[in-house]
């Protein structure tokens, strides 16, 4: 399977086991969204359960709350993570609080899900990754799947949750495991272990990393496409970086990375984002906290720069094997 | 009808629309042969739109588009050349490539910007106006956007500020029968029309038929009249429908095959126009086949030039992101 059958499964699997979930969101009932991952759903579940909406995100996740605090599950798309904006306002002040505000008397399961990052040349308005936006307010889970092994399993965990869950789905690994080399064609997921899905109900638990190489010299804190890169930075520098995919931003599994932090004694960080207020300078501080006097060079970031994502020079903003590589080289040295 | 018109705004009028329709066009082809890269969302059939109402704007009057925004920035006067380049992310474009299709910009020609973000012009072009009410230099601000932008709250915020404090503004729903894939016949079914929303903030509202350039050309008169007298903003609803996806690259299967085909034949903006213009006797066809060929030969331009510009230099990956650093 590819990433957007996978998410398609979690989604069906979960409409066909709990009438309490719904599905909705903008072009994804009839149209079966834009990319797809609803392709079918209203047909085989009808249209009280998965269904369109208006242009209109804060509505969108508005109603997404209030169904949520009386008892359904809903599973609404924002087309693109870039729209999330007009129902920042839903999110930070009533999906995440609601809770804390009224003492434990009700809370909203739902689960947001939105494609996130670039590399699609989709300019400053189809590309952005506001991952570190939802980890800065308490009160939600925040989640980036890598593949479609984990996407699957992710997705019905955070369907399954009670808390809000950010669900954010990397739109370059869509199709295949995509590691920046732009120029080179896309490997599709078939040809790769993680697209092996299977077709039952299962979990990746929320909170629990994965380490996709085990290495001594660095480990590198990834999420997302930039699992991938670090895969292919490593494979080109040859230095024997240990990669964690984080999978999850929030909860976050310190354990796993103390472990190899402590093993490695560096550590990089790399996510697309920009830099400043990053999810990486949350993992710095953490990673300081934790294991000081086990670290021999400073904490590295590679990053997107502290700009609006580009439409021309896409390739120079975007944090590829090179400038990973390079940075790799030089902590190496220090 | 026409007998108010001169034949030189008739002229003007249609080699505004047909620079559209050549640029539009041609953007369809040069994206299938791979050349432009990002998201391009093309304005062919809507011409009479952008034009009509535009016709009517001063340099220092603004405008504020959408991601369907280069009939909004032809008709307002911005640069072809620069336009192709900016598409093709070059660093002649409008914004130095930065921006993309999605983002032409240019604020001298009173231009504020096609938007990514649906719903994101109507709040600009009600501070466009307060701006020019509070400095008193005059100008009235105009908003274009969807079926499908309408529905979002800026869109319906702005509406209700620009009564609130009576701005020179006037709103313009583009009403093409279509956000993406979704019909307003859903997303709105409590309105006949779109301009009926007119009703709920207390301005005037009202519908055109989209094809028709004379159609949209005198009731947007009306309104920018009004606004620029002072005397409060209103909506106008432009019905029409779009000939392209809604991206390039869209399948467009949520559609009846042969509909654009049909339209293009019978009621096309600018085949209506040319009919009804060259049997008034006002101009002749041989004079608009000239416009088109003229506009040919400038959209060709366009491209070559495109192609040819630089990309922007790698030094300019970091600028403009704040006035000073
Ligand atoms: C805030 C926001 N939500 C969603 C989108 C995705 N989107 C882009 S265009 C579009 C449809 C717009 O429809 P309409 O306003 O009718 O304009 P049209 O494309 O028909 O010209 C959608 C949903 C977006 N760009 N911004
Ligand atoms: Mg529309």
């Amino acid at each position: 399977m590819n990433m957007i059958e996978a998410i398609r499964d979690a989604m069906d699997i979960m409409l066909a086991q709990d009438n309490n979930v719904v599905v909705f969101g903008e072009d994804v009932g009839y149209f079966g969204g834009v990319f797809r991952c609803t392709a079918g759903l209203q047909a085989k579940h009808g249209k009280h359960r998965v269904f369109d909406t208006p242009i209109n995100e804060s509505g969108i996740v508005g109603v997404a709350i209030g169904m949520g605090a009386y008892g359904l599950r809903p599973c609404v798309e924002i087309q693109f993570a870039d729209y999330v904006y007009p129902a920042y306002d839903q999110i930070a002040s009533e999906a995440a609080r609601l809770r804390h505000r009224s003492n434990g008397q009700f809370y909203a399961p739902l689960v947001i899900r939105m494609p996130t990052g670039g590399g699609i040349f989709g300019g400053q308005t189809h590309s952005q990754s506001p991952e570190a936006l939802f980890t800065h307010v308490s009160g939600l889970k925040t989640v980036v799947p890598s593949n479609p092994y984990d996407a699957k399993g992710l997705l019905i965990s955070s369907i399954e949750d009670d808390d809000p869950v950010i669900f954010l789905e990397p739109k370059r690994l869509y199709n295949g495991p995509f590691d920046g080399h732009h120029e080179r064609p896309s490997i599709p997921w078939s040809k790769h272990p993680l697209g092996e899905v299977p077709e039952h109900h299962y979990h990746v638990p929320l909170g629990e990393a994965a380490v996709r190489r085990q290495g001594s010299a660095v480990t590198i804190l990834a999420y997302g496409t930039m699992v991938y890169v670090a895969e292919a930075a490593v494979a080109e520098t040859g230095i024997d970086a240990e990669i964690i995919d984080l999978r999850t931003l929030l909860p976050l599994d310190m354990a796993t990375i103390e472990t190899s932090v402590k093993k490695t004694g560096r550590c990089m960080v790399i996510h697309e984002a920009t830099l400043t207020s990053g999810f990486g300078a949350e993992l710095c501080a953490l990673v300081q906290e934790s294991c000081f006097y086990h670290l021999e060079a400073p904490i590295e970031r590679v990053t997107g720069w502290d700009t609006p994502y580009p439409h021309a020079l896409e390739w120079e903003y975007f944090p590829g094997p090179a400038r990973v590589g390079s940075a790799l080289k030089r902590m190496m040295e220090a | 009808m026409l007998k108010k018109w001169q034949k030189k705004d008739l002229l003007k009028a249609y080699r505004t629309m047909r620079e559209i329709r050549e640029f539009e066009e041609r953007v369809h082809i040069e994206f299938a042969a791979g050349g432009i890269p990002g998201f391009v969302h093309l304005y062919a059939g809507e011409e009479a739109c952008a034009t009509g109402v535009c016709m009517h704007l001063k340099a220092n009057d603004k405008i504020a588009s959408t991601h369907r925004g280069h009939g909004h920035c032809i008709a307002k006067g911005v640069d072809i050349n620069g336009m192709m380049a900016e598409i093709y992310g070059k660093k002649t474009g409008t914004c130095g490539g930065k921006g993309g299709s999605m983002h032409i910009a240019d604020l001298d020609k009173g231009m504020m910007g096609a938007n990514g973000i649906v719903g994101a012009g109507p709040p600009l072009i009600c501070g466009a106006g307060l701006a020019a009410k509070t400095k008193g230099s005059g100008g009235v601000g105009v908003a274009f956007f969807g079926d499908g932008g309408s529905n979002q709250g800026t869109v319906f915020e702005a509406m209700n500020l620009s009564m609130a404090w009576q701005l020179p503004c006037v709103f313009v729903v583009e009403n093409n029968g279509f956000a993406e894939s979704t019909s307003p016949k859903y997303t709105a079914p409590g309105v006949t029309n779109l301009s009926d929303r007119a009703k709920g903030v207390g301005m005037p509202g009202v519908t055109v038929d989209g094809f028709d350039f004379f159609a949209v050309h005198e009731a947007a008169g009306e309104m920018i009249d009004r606004a620029r007298k002072g005397q409060g903003p209103s909506l106008l609803e432009v019905k029409f429908t779009r000939y392209f996806g809604h991206f390039e690259g869209d399948a467009m299967t949520y559609r009846p095959k042969d509909e654009v085909k049909k339209i293009r034949q019978t009621v096309d903006c600018l085949l209506q126009f040319r009919n009804k213009v060259t049997s008034a006797g006002m101009v002749t066809d041989a004079e608009l086949d000239a416009v088109d060929r003229e506009v040919k030969a400038l959209v060709e331009e366009s491209v070559v030039q495109a192609k040819a510009a630089p990309n922007p230099p790698l030094s300019d990956l970091l600028t403009d992101v704040y006035v000073s650093y």
